[in-house]
């Protein structure tokens, strides 16, 4: 679904991203993982376009995106740090996002809107609200639209842990589903049960792109973290 | 007793010309239509009545003293070609005319009517239009030019004479006049002892009074409006201004007065409003401004450093963009007792004088005085922020051009 | 497009400095109206406040709106929107939203008390420098990443064109003093939207005969249909290049 090939991008000095290609099918749930500055912000900034590469391209089902931008109607995407105009309610912001990719047929999924409780928070302004609630408004911005490509940088980072769970469940769920969903995320203990696939970078450079089974196999441990810790000293 | 002989020798002068001098009618409807045969056949002391109409007759020259009357206003037209009226006889009135149409020539100057070489004539009530001079005496002594309306509409200035104009000529009084449209209303030359009183000079294309060597004359209670420039007075001593009003003379290098190389002047009780400058003051000296009032001019006064001995009292300066200008350093003329509605001082011991003196001239009127092309930047904010510092530390403008009595409140004037 | 616009003016006209700012506006204008006797002379009060708090009010307050917006902007660019929409929308919302503040703080007293040819030229001058800071203002902070350093760049952007400038022409007149140099400040003027603005407003005054030969050559210019129209599509451009360079570099910048 989404092919990345020998993608580089340098911030100045720094090399952010050196030849990654990359390979990310439906139905998989892939945690992108690394230390900090890594390059898997980076990375996935580079498939929403945010970014632009210096060299390489990519490809989502099938077509170059750069110069493109309709492909992103069948992404969400939850930002690292979410903050918006701050005189906005949570209605707002949702009715702006709702007239931005009206698609007029597709249903829109508003679980975790009501999971939430955001419902009755809607005439909040986005200046009063908790970094926590405005996370909980980037996530269901996120998966409201039924996008077929879910991209979460650090979801769970601020939410508490209540909500944290709501959250993966939904995670779940919409794997399930069939869809694509890539989680960059330091916190490693949070994305077991989660994920299908490990892509783990260091350095702007690609370590490994593996599944969860085979790097089980490899490390012979069963939590993530762990695996992770024992790849890293090696 | 004395007043009894007067009264006696009015009498007999009334009586005398009842009785010994007749009365003539010309024009359409009479049996002389020809007014110049009509003066003809008058004798000296005589009235010419003209009728009603409109009279191509040329021009008409008047040789011996008598009154030419229009009744209902006559119309003499010059056909643009001639002169209409020449006096060359004293003691002449010529009274309730329309005058129009006269020559236009580079050589002679042609005017509506003209005063040659004599003395006590008349010109009275009369309407001048489109005529190269209007009113125009050569040599003339103890003249009166008075309640004339006199208009011309050309634009271009060669085209175009003076209103009234006198030349090499004594003790003439020009009141209440109106001019307009003409190069300049009134002027001046080689001309003494005269008056100009209470005459309305609008719209002429140079000056609505000028002077030029004309020395011991006075101006008063006139109107100035909208003429290229007010009042210039030029290589003149003894000129007594007052009473005037200077308005609208707006444009670029337009003057509410305009004096040049002047000397032993008054000028009092003035108003002028709406000028670009108000007074422009070059190559003078001895000069009594008082009791004046400038308001809303460009600048109030432009004074060159080439003045000396002006001295300014008792004005009141309200409303002008800037009060003084001036080109130099060197001042020689004195402020007192002025009221400058700019003037940002205090007056602690309540005498109604400010307690520090007031510098009537800006660092950016200076700038501007230098360098023309700085009028860019009027009004901008860097211009308002070097006024100020120059507040604080003078180091452009003139160190001794201050007025150290300011008023804190107008003069009643 | 129109959605983003929407809900951007909707935003910013509920922010306490639009708010504060157009109080101000208004505040002067109603008092310089009242207190000077006579209502030109209110507008020549008034010429300094819309020449300098204009465009500062409007350089900064963008510039801080763009950089606060930042993580907005980056979810808008996570939508299926092309960046030249959210740009342009940002632009339009802004320029609209500083307008109307303008328009409600000085353009109705305006023409309440001077609708002449002066109080109109005013306030289509104020209306365009508004939108021209906006523009100055994309393009500062597309180009500086640091909000501090942005903030500070905008600060000096408007200090050179409210005074630097003026400075700088005034040093060269000095300079070229010998030459001949009213022509060309016609040419000069168009290099500052504050200087060509606040000539279009004077030449509208009485007060423009004052200005001797530097003047009449500016009302020869700037007095006719032509030379006005030519004006404002100076003015136009201060807005639509910087605006333009702005897209140029956001189009290709990395979030």
């Amino acid at each position: 679904m989404i092919i990345t090939t020998n993608v580089s991008k340098q911030f100045g000095k720094l090399k952010a991203l050196d030849n990654v290609s990359v390979t990310c099918n439906k139905g998989e749930c892939i945690a992108l993982i690394g230390p900090n500055g890594s390059g898997k912000t980076t990375l996935a900034k580079t498939i929403l376009g945010m970014v632009v590469p210096d060299s390489g391209f990519i490809t989502f089902n099938g077509k170059n995106i750069l110069h493109n931008w309709d492909y992103r109607k069948d992404i969400g995407y939850m930002p690292q740090i979410g903050r918006y105009p701050e005189n906005m309610t949570i209605g707002q912001v949702l009715d702006m996002m709702r007239d931005i990719r009206h698609t007029k047929n597709a249903q829109t999924d508003e679980e975790l809107i009501e999971t939430f409780g955001l419902n009755t928070l809607m005439h909040k302004r986005m200046r009063t609200l908790s970094g926590g609630t405005r996370q909980k408004v980037s996530a269901s911005l996120a998966f409201l639209f039924n996008p077929s490509v879910l991209i979460l940088d650090e979801p769970t980072a601020g939410l508490d842990p209540v909500a944290s769970g709501i959250l993966k469940e939904k995670i779940i769920a919409e794997k399930g589903k069939g869809k694509l969903i890539l989680i960059t995320s330091h916190v490693l203990s949070e994305l077991d049960n989660l994920i299908t696939q490990v892509i783990y970078m260091q350095d702007g450079r690609l370590r490994f792109h593996k599944s969860i089974e085979a790097l089980h196999a490899d490390t012979g441990e069963t939590q993530l973290t762990k695996a992770i810790a024992s790849i890293m000293t090696k | 007793m004395n007043k009894q002989i007067l009264l006696f020798f009015i009498l007999i002068t009334a009586c005398s010309t009842n009785i010994f001098s007749k009365t003539i009618r010309v024009g359409n409807g009479e049996r002389v239509t020809g007014i110049q045969q009509g003066i003809d056949m008058a004798a000296a002391g005589d009235t010419v009545l003209v009728t009603e109409g409109h009279y191509r007759q040329g021009n008409i020259i008047i040789n011996k003293p008598l009154i030419l009357k229009g009744i209902n206003f006559p119309v003499l037209d010059g056909e643009n070609k001639h002169e209409l009226l020449s006096v060359k006889s004293p003691f002449v009135t010529v009274d309730g005319f329309h005058i129009q149409n006269s020559g236009h020539s580079s050589m002679v100057d042609i005017a509506g009517i003209k005063i040659y070489n004599t003395h006590h004539v008349t010109v009275i009530n009369n309407i001048l239009e489109n005529n190269f001079f209007g009113i125009y005496a050569q040599q003339g002594r103890l003249c009166t030019i008075q309640n004339n309306k006199i208009t011309a509409s050309s634009d271009e200035t060669h085209l175009s004479g003076n209103g009234i104009h006198c030349w090499k000529s004594d003790s003439i009084y020009i009141r209440n006049n109106s001019v307009t449209g003409h190069r300049d209303g009134i002027y001046l030359e080689f001309v003494t002892h005269s008056e100009v009183d209470r005459n309305k000079v609008q719209k002429n294309n140079r000056y609505g009074l000028h002077f030029m060597f004309a020395h011991n004359n006075s101006y008063t209670e006139n109107i100035f409006r909208n003429n290229g420039a007010g009042v210039a007075v030029m290589y003149t001593r003894h000129v007594i201004m007052k009473k005037n009003r200077f308005e609208d003379n707006w444009g670029d290098a337009a003057y509410g007065l305009l004096l040049k190389e002047i000397s032993d002047a008054t000028i009092e009780g003035n108003h002028f409003e709406g000028n670009t400058s108000g007074i422009f003051v070059d190559g003078s000296s001895r000069i009594e401004m008082e009791k004046n009032i400038f308001k809303g001019n460009g600048w109030a006064i432009k004074m060159q450093a080439s003045c000396m001995d002006i001295a300014l009292e008792k004005n009141n300066f309200i409303g002008n963009t800037f009060d003084i200008g001036t080109n130099g350093s060197l001042v020689l003329n004195t402020f007192k007792n002025n009221y400058w509605d700019k003037y940002e001082g205090y007056d602690l011991d309540k005498d109604k004088i400010g307690d520090i003196p007031y510098r009537p001239v800006s660092m950016y009127s200076m700038i501007v005085e230098r360098n023309p092309p700085a009028m860019m930047l009027f009004r901008s904010f860097i211009t308002t922020l070097l006024d100020k510092t120059e507040k604080v530390l003078p180091s452009l403008t003139p160190e001794n051009l201050k007025d150290d009595y300011p008023l804190m409140k107008p003069l009643a004037l | 497009m129109k959605k983003i616009i929407k809900y951007v003016i909707a935003d910013i006209l509920r922010n306490k400095i639009i708010i504060a700012y157009t109080v101000f506006l208004l505040a002067m204008s109603l008092s310089v109206f009242n207190l000077e006797d006579n209502a030109s002379k209110g507008l020549l009060s008034l010429l300094n406040i819309i020449l300098l708090i204009v465009p500062l009010v409007s350089i900064v307050f963008s510039t801080i709106y763009m950089y606060n917006s930042s993580e907005f902007i980056e979810l808008l660019v996570s939508q299926p929107l092309k960046r030249r929409t959210i740009w342009l929308s940002l632009f339009s919302g802004l320029a609209t939203a500083l307008s109307l503040s303008f328009f409600i703080g000085a353009g109705i007293p305006i023409l309440i008390y001077q609708p002449s040819s002066t109080g109109i030229m005013m306030l289509l001058t104020g209306l365009l420098l508004s939108v021209i800071f906006v523009a100055v203002a994309f393009l500062a902070s597309v180009t500086t990443r640091d909000k501090a350093k942005g903030i500070g760049k905008v600060i000096l952007l408007w200090l050179y064109f409210a005074l630097l400038f003026d400075g700088m022409v005034l040093f060269l007149l000095f300079q070229f003093a010998d030459y001949p140099l009213e022509k060309a400040m016609v040419g000069v003027s168009a290099l500052n939207p504050i200087d060509l603005s606040r000539i279009l407003i004077l030449l509208q005054m009485d007060v423009s005969a004052l200005m001797g030969y530097t003047g009449a050559i500016f009302r020869n210019f700037f007095g006719t249909q032509a030379g006005v129209i030519f004006a404002f599509l100076v003015l136009m451009t201060w807005f639509i290049i910087p605006l333009w360079l702005s897209l140029r570099k956001f189009n290709s910048k990395d979030l």
